[in-house]
């Protein structure tokens, strides 16, 4: 595998170039300022901050329950699974047993969610690199998902479907034998979105060997998901820390060991193919009953510091919550996945070239208000 | 059950033994203590500085306590067992007049979750960074300054990551109060 050189041997002269903050490549408003030596990146400087909208303090000054929306809107691709860790949070504070139905139809409509989140950063990721079909593709499979979940939660991205206890209400009529067709019709067109893209030479090119994030890196900036699993170590929150009915659950970790741009793809297609084996475990044991606990009408958490980790589509996303006993929230802290994969941006980019730092950020599958919250 | 390994258990303990604080930690695990008591007033003895906790219940598995000048040691020591960093984060304790400093910490292959805390007095906050050890911790530090006002000191680049650069103001203090925007109170 040829690597890029990464030091330039021209005249030692820099100019600064500002990618964003309304740049497509960093899917949304993040500015980069950049110190360029030529084509190469000699320095990165993340501008973050455009879509703040202060979570974390609105967290505090409403009713527990009422916070539940919010979660939702912060990494919009992925809200089941953040409504998840919020309501996971308050339940493990209040030590509410959740009914075995909602937890299945919890992890169903998490595992569709992350399909649905991967497409849409496969279909743009290979738009960054020049692709203009694969988004279409992507987005055709995607509307099936957001069909099936637009019926059942009445939202088509930012769902607001769990409660603390449960779910707002129990699957509609046609969500399992819909998703059972989707299924059914989604691994050929995985097999055929690898036959168009995964061993396209021009594709390949651009990414194998590009962006190395190794193991190391990861852990000192709390990088997680696809990152560190792209790094070859096996961590999911899905197996680390335990949730829901996933311990139940036969999946694997999809890893790979060559930390490049091309095995973080990897490991995101791999994830597809296990959310369809989970989707289809849980539909066959999906069990008859309530999907609502008791739950007092007013919750008041006990007084304590309560974490409540889920795996996101883009990594670990936690939530910390401080409860003084109150209706209303001490301290809500949303951990969220991107804000520690972005961060080693600033060291990882520095001597790539400006092309191959796209092809790089691309893979670290950004979502802004992820980061700003 | 806490997944601790117990020769972090034993090597925290002997690290950071029992101190004196000015006024009790926040209590832990009191269902229906005193519920909507005055907080400035003693209420529960000190938690031990370091405990097990049970990953089910609270979400980490050992909960340690640390004076501010020993939270590089702790991290050190975290770093040389191969933890990865979580994030750091503040919690304003007014009542107190402390702001309480949470670092957790994960690791990768062994699935234990550490969460270190230390209380900084509110009049004076100031504690040192963990960016050289974490440069990862440097996001996390400048988020804590910029919302809470808390200094870290050693800092490479303390400026504000996600409010706009010219705000007054520490939003997450409990005290904070928005200034009105001139366009709808002329």
């Amino acid at each position: 595998m040829e690597l890029h050189p990464v030091q330039s041997t021209g005249p030692q002269e820099t100019f600064v170039l500002n990618l964003g903050p309304q740049h497509p490549a960093t899917h949304g408003v993040l500015r980069v300022k950049l110190t360029m030596d030529g084509e190469f990146i000699k320095d990165a400087v993340i501008v973050a901050g455009y879509v703040h909208r202060e979570h974390e303090k609105m967290g505090e000054n409403r009713p527990w329950d009422q916070f539940l929306p919010n979660t939702g809107r912060i990494d919009y691709l992925s809200a089941m699974m953040y409504t998840h860790a919020y309501v996971g949070a308050i339940e493990r504070a209040c030590g509410i047993e959740v009914p075995p139905r909602a937890e299945y139809v919890r992890v169903i409509t998490s595992e569709l969610n992350r399909i649905s989140s991967h497409l849409v950063w496969w279909g743009a990721y290979l738009l960054d690199l020049g692709g203009m079909t694969p988004l279409l593709y992507a987005f055709d499979d995607r509307e099936k998902i957001l069909d099936l979940l637009e019926a059942l939660t009445g939202a088509r991205l930012t769902y607001c479907y769990y409660r603390v206890g449960g779910l707002a209400e129990d699957l509609n009529e046609g969500f399992v034998e819909g998703t059972r067709d989707f299924v059914k019709e989604f691994r050929p067109r995985l097999k055929m979105f690898r036959r168009l893209v995964s061993e396209n030479i021009i594709f390949r090119k651009r990414v194998e060997g590009i962006g190395i994030i190794d193991a190391e890196m990861c852990r000192k900036y709390g990088a997680t998901g696809p990152m560190i699993r792209g790094a070859g170590i096996p961590y999911d929150v899905r197996r680390a820390e335990p949730y829901s009915v996933y311990p139940e659950l036969d999946f694997e970790i999809p890893v790979d060991p060559a930390a490049d741009s091309m095995s973080r793809y990897k490991v995101r297609m791999e994830e597809m193919e296990q959310s369809l084996r989970i989707i289809e475990q849980c539909l066959d044991r999906l069990p008859d009953g309530p999907v609502m606990a008791k739950v007092p009408r007013v919750l008041k958490p006990p007084e304590g510091d309560f974490c409540y980790a889920t795996e996101a589509a883009r990594g670990r996303f936690e939530v910390r919550i401080v409860s003084t006993g109150k209706p209303i929230a001490h301290r809500v802290r949303l951990r969220t996945p991107c804000f520690g994969n972005l961060s080693l941006f600033e060291e990882a980019a520095r001597g790539m070239m400006l092309a191959d730092g796209i092809a790089m950020m691309g893979s670290l599958d950004l979502v802004i208000p992820d980061i700003d919250r | 059950m806490s997944r601790c390994p117990d020769h972090l258990f034993e090597r925290f303990q002997e690290l950071f033994p029992a101190m004196e604080m000015d006024t009790p930690a926040p209590p832990e695990d009191s269902v229906g203590n005193e519920d909507g008591a005055d907080a400035a007033e003693p209420r529960l003895p000190p938690p031990p500085p370091c405990r097990k906790t049970e990953h089910a219940k609270v979400g980490y598995d050992l909960d340690a306590i640390v004076e501010p000048h020993q939270i590089e040691a702790a991290a050190k020591l975290l770093d040389a067992e191969g933890f990865a960093i979580d994030m750091v984060t503040a919690v304003d304790w007014p009542d107190a007049a402390q702001f309480e400093l949470v670092y957790d910490f994960m690791h990768f292959q062994a699935a234990t979750r550490v969460c270190v805390r230390t209380r900084i007095p509110r009049d004076r906050p100031e504690i040192a960074t963990l960016s050289h050890i974490y440069p990862g911790a440097n996001w996390h530090e400048r988020e804590t300054a910029e919302f809470y006002g808390i200094q870290f000191t050693g800092h490479p680049n303390p400026i504000h990551l996600l409010l706009p650069e010219d705000f007054v103001g520490y939003p997450l203090r409990k005290d904070f109060k928005p200034q009105p925007d001139p366009l709808l109170e002329p």
